[in-house]
């Protein structure tokens, strides 16, 4: 029993990673109907911007738990997401609003080279000035870079029972959760929430409202990398370290999840992260080795579309949060 | 107060509005007559920006208007109410209401719109939390016309709101037509009741494929051979 338990704290904990993830293929799928491919290359910029902030704070280290939660984390914080935001407002503006008349293929092919264009871009001029210089003591990204140690969390874990769940993974289900009320806040207490929940449903109406749809796009984009940043760091904090890669199978399978639970509904890219994760870690443990967790993930993945198309919570638009 | 000159809009290489030119002045209810597929809705679109035009000029209040976003000419003071409702159908009365003022900032103002539209239509009042979704066709067009009056608007626009609603219905919504006018707003009314349409309008303009064909004041157009032929179902 214990064992059960301690998948399932695992699942949930890796379900919680690609909520926060899923979230962004969510919104912004609800409001412009494009499923953003680079999505999971926002969430590998915020851990590597999350990064850079602890190399420009001058590489804090043997913290105490204090100082490391209180400041070194949030500061981190709030470098990964202004890096993931500011990408992804970027990208927007450069690869997919010139696109928002074009045939549907086409801002899905952008998508595509978006993605691969972060990935290498990181890959290539990471700790450098590009075509310049390489910045003294940074770590080049060609290979997997360490992710700082964050005392009290990295080294910590709670003992429950027979089950040991790991502070990182305490961080990432907490995370969720504050995403989550942030979320609901947002979409149903501000004006830019009710507008994008408007633009959802109708985008013609909405523009008759007096929306500036494009303003709408923006936040819808802003919001999802946000959360992806947050994950980035999650992400740094579980398994120790970072690459200019991590975003790809991330990414897949946090669109998986915003599929499994139907894409454009919030509270489905949440529950869909959720269950995937659990799915994953029980079917590894239960159904043969580790290795098999991807298999198991796409099953579900291709179950799903087959027998339930519009996902667990059903698709359709931002309705609640 | 609204001059549309020459104004033509495509749909791809199809035009649907071929050159038209007209006019609403300030107090008026002018109405745009014409069978399904003349044009009608395609130039309330146009004019609140949903539709660009492939050529010619729309004025208000003296500035050009076409090619503004959607958002700046309800800045404008031009609503419209569209073909079908279009209302928020999960969302509250309330929160229908809430988003067709969603250009102004005065807290205290659009209180005050929400309660003169409760007043207007009790019904929307009694029941303002329920989805919209929930209201018969009347109801939902009260709502949808309480939404468009939501941002104060100068000029107000309505595509065929006495679509689907009973005769009697359809009386409700003409008599706040004219109640909406006696308060001053200017009225732009799209719709295929003629008998309805007419009787209030101190303009009718009778459009074909894309074409006006003739215009006149409302009485002399329910009096007109040709109108009563075409849309009053005489012979
Ligand atoms: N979204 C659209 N795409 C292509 N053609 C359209 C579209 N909407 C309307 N049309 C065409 O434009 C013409 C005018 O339509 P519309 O303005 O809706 O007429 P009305 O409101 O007078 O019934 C019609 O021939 C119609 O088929
Ligand atoms: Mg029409």
């Amino acid at each position: 029993m214990d064992l059960f338990f301690q998948q399932l704290i695992n699942g949930l904990s890796l379900g919680a990673l690609y909520a926060l993830i899923a979230v962004g293929y969510t919104v912004v799928y609800g409001i412009v109907q494009l499923i953003n491919f680079a999505h999971g290359e926002i969430f590998m910029v915020g851990a590597f911007g999350a990064y850079a902030t602890w190399m420009v704070m001058g590489q804090p280290a043997n913290l105490s738990v204090g100082m490391a939660l209180g400041v070194v984390l949030p500061l981190m914080l709030v470098g990964g997401v202004v890096s993931s935001v500011v990408v992804a407002l970027l990208t927007e503006r450069v690869a997919y609003r010139p696109l928002r008349n074009a045939p549907r293929l086409a801002p899905l092919i952008s998508a595509i080279g978006v993605s691969v264009f972060l990935q290498e871009f990181v890959r290539l001029f990471y700790g450098t000035i590009p075509f310049v210089t390489r910045i003294p003591g940074w770590p080049d990204a060609k290979s997997a870079v360490p992710f700082p140690s964050i005392s009290g969390i990295s080294d910590a874990s709670v003992q429950i029972g027979g089950v040991l769940v790991q502070a990182s993974a305490l961080f990432t289900l907490l995370a969720l959760v504050v995403c989550t009320v942030f979320l609901w806040f947002f979409v149903n207490r501000t004006k830019t929430g009710r507008a994008m929940v408007a633009t959802s449903q109708d985008p013609d109406t909405a523009r008759l409202m007096g929306i500036n749809v494009d303003r709408v796009i923006v936040a819808a984009f802003a919001v999802g990398a946000g959360l992806a940043a947050i994950a980035g760091v999650a992400h740094g904090l579980r398994y120790g370290n970072i690459d200019f890669r991590m975003g790809f199978l991330a990414g897949l399978k946090a669109f998986t999840a915003a599929v499994l639970g139907g894409i454009g509904n919030i509270n489905g890219a949440v529950v869909g992260g959720l269950v995937l994760g659990v799915v994953e870690a029980l079917a590894s443990n239960y159904l043969g080795t580790t290795a098999w967790k991807d298999v198991w993930a796409f099953a579900l993945l291709i179950l799903v579309l087959v027998f339930r198309p519009q996902g667990l919570l059903g698709a359709k638009v931002v309705d609640r949060a | 107060m609204l001059e549309i000159k020459d104004m033509v809009v495509a749909y791809g290489r199809v035009n649907a509005v071929k050159g038209i030119s007209f006019e609403v002045k300030q107090g008026q209810i002018v109405t745009l007559l014409g069978t399904n597929g003349a044009g009608k809705s395609t130039t309330l679109r146009a004019i609140s920006g949903l539709l660009k035009l492939a050529s010619g000029e729309i004025w208000f209040e003296g500035e050009r208007l076409d090619g503004l976003p959607a958002h700046k000419i309800v800045e404008r003071g031009i609503a419209q109410s569209p073909e079908g409702r279009r209302l928020f159908r999960q969302m509250s009365v309330e929160d229908n209401l809430k988003l067709g003022a969603f250009s102004r900032k005065d807290t205290s103002g659009i209180r005050a719109e929400m309660d003169r539209i409760y007043d207007l239509f009790p019904v929307l009042g009694e029941r303002r939390s329920e989805a919209a979704g929930l209201f018969s066709g009347g109801e939902q067009q009260m709502l949808a016309i309480g939404r468009a009056m939501m941002s104060r608007p100068k000029l107000l626009m309505l595509d065929e709101p006495s679509m689907g609603l009973s005769p009697i219905m359809t009386q409700t919504i003409m008599r706040t037509i004219s109640e909406l006018q006696a308060d001053g707003v200017t009225i732009l009314l799209v719709e295929q009741n003629a008998q309805a349409a007419l009787s209030l309008a101190d303009r009718g303009y009778v459009l074909e494929v894309g074409h006006i064909m003739f215009s006149d004041s409302g009485q002399a157009l329910l009096g007109d051979d040709r109108v009563r032929k075409a849309y009053l179902g005489a012979d």
